[in-house]
């Protein structure tokens, strides 16, 4: 087997082996390090896509923010005493049927289209592209990003703010 | 071994892909807990992405894809924020983070 092809069946195993335990373990916090580590191999299979990039921003933004920040939040809401975090899931067996239903049909789209592909696939550098881009054509949804991200940035300071009741200290 | 399984091509990106979103959206559909629910949207979204910069690799040579999931991420980590923001209020208001829990609204 070609190195290449056995690398990529590695990764992908990774990634559906740690979103199967996210999917269906029944404890939160084991949920949480198997998101991590499925995050980790989505990063491989971009690495596997030459975007060199978008990897390094995935590990930064996605494993270093996002997923320490839901540990945070699964770490704030469960009471110390419990060992066991519970994580139950309702109504496994009609999720289930939708699931294989859509699945069914998604995969035989994904296999049986006649996706355009191009003939010649380079592996290249990207990020001076994309930078160029950034200032480029796509300007707009730049600087755009940078207000939504102000603007979330207070709103989270707004929702989780807790309301400091008249009786303290008078 | 034929070629379709050694030849990595576009197919086999989408199908890792339609895997995680099927596992996603098990986790949207039949989590009690908040977080729990959170982590599948982060799992389609991870899906989403992981087509685009496939397309942007096979199908078209401009980088117009990895923009895409980089906006993709940058939006991700907002909607985490907000979602776990709210998260913690609802902890701090009924002691529990089970969707079902949260009915004061209802009936």
């Amino acid at each position: 087997m070609p190195v290449g092809a056995l690398i990529f069946y590695l990764i992908a195993a990774l990634t559906i082996g740690s979103a199967m335990m996210v999917a269906f373990s029944r404890n939160i916090v084991y949920s949480a390090f198997s998101l991590l580590v499925t995050l980790m191999g989505v990063d491989g299979l971009y690495a596997l896509l030459a975007a060199d990039f978008v990897a390094v921003i995935q590990i930064l933004v996605y494993v270093g923010g996002i997923l320490v920040l839901i540990m945070f939040a699964v770490m704030l809401t469960h009471r110390i005493d419990d060992v066991a975090v519970s994580n139950r899931s309702v109504g496994r067996l009609p999720a289930a049927l939708i699931i294989g239903v859509v699945g069914v049909i998604m995969g035989a789209g994904v296999v049986g289209a006649r996706w355009a592909q191009k003939a010649d696939v380079q592996v290249a550098p990207t990020t001076y592209g994309i930078g160029e881009a950034f200032l480029g054509p796509y300007i707009l949804p730049f600087e755009f990003a940078s207000i939504v991200l102000l603007v979330v940035l207070i709103g989270a300071v707004v929702v989780s703010r807790k309301e400091i009741r008249g009786e303290t200290g008078s | 071994m034929n070629a379709a399984l050694l030849d990595i091509g576009l197919r086999h990106f989408l199908l890792v892909s339609l895997v995680v979103f099927a596992l996603g959206l098990y986790c949207v559909l039949t989590r009690k807990n908040a977080i729990g629910i959170l982590m599948g949207v982060e799992l389609i979204l991870n899906s989403a992405n992981i087509n685009y910069i496939a397309f942007s690799h096979f199908s078209s040579g401009r980088y117009d894809g990895q923009i895409f999931a980089v906006f993709v991420i940058m939006l991700a980590a907002a909607e985490a924020v907000i979602g776990l923001a709210i998260v913690l209020g609802i902890y701090q208001n009924f002691a529990t983070i089970d969707v079902e829990a949260t009915d004061s609204l209802q009936g």
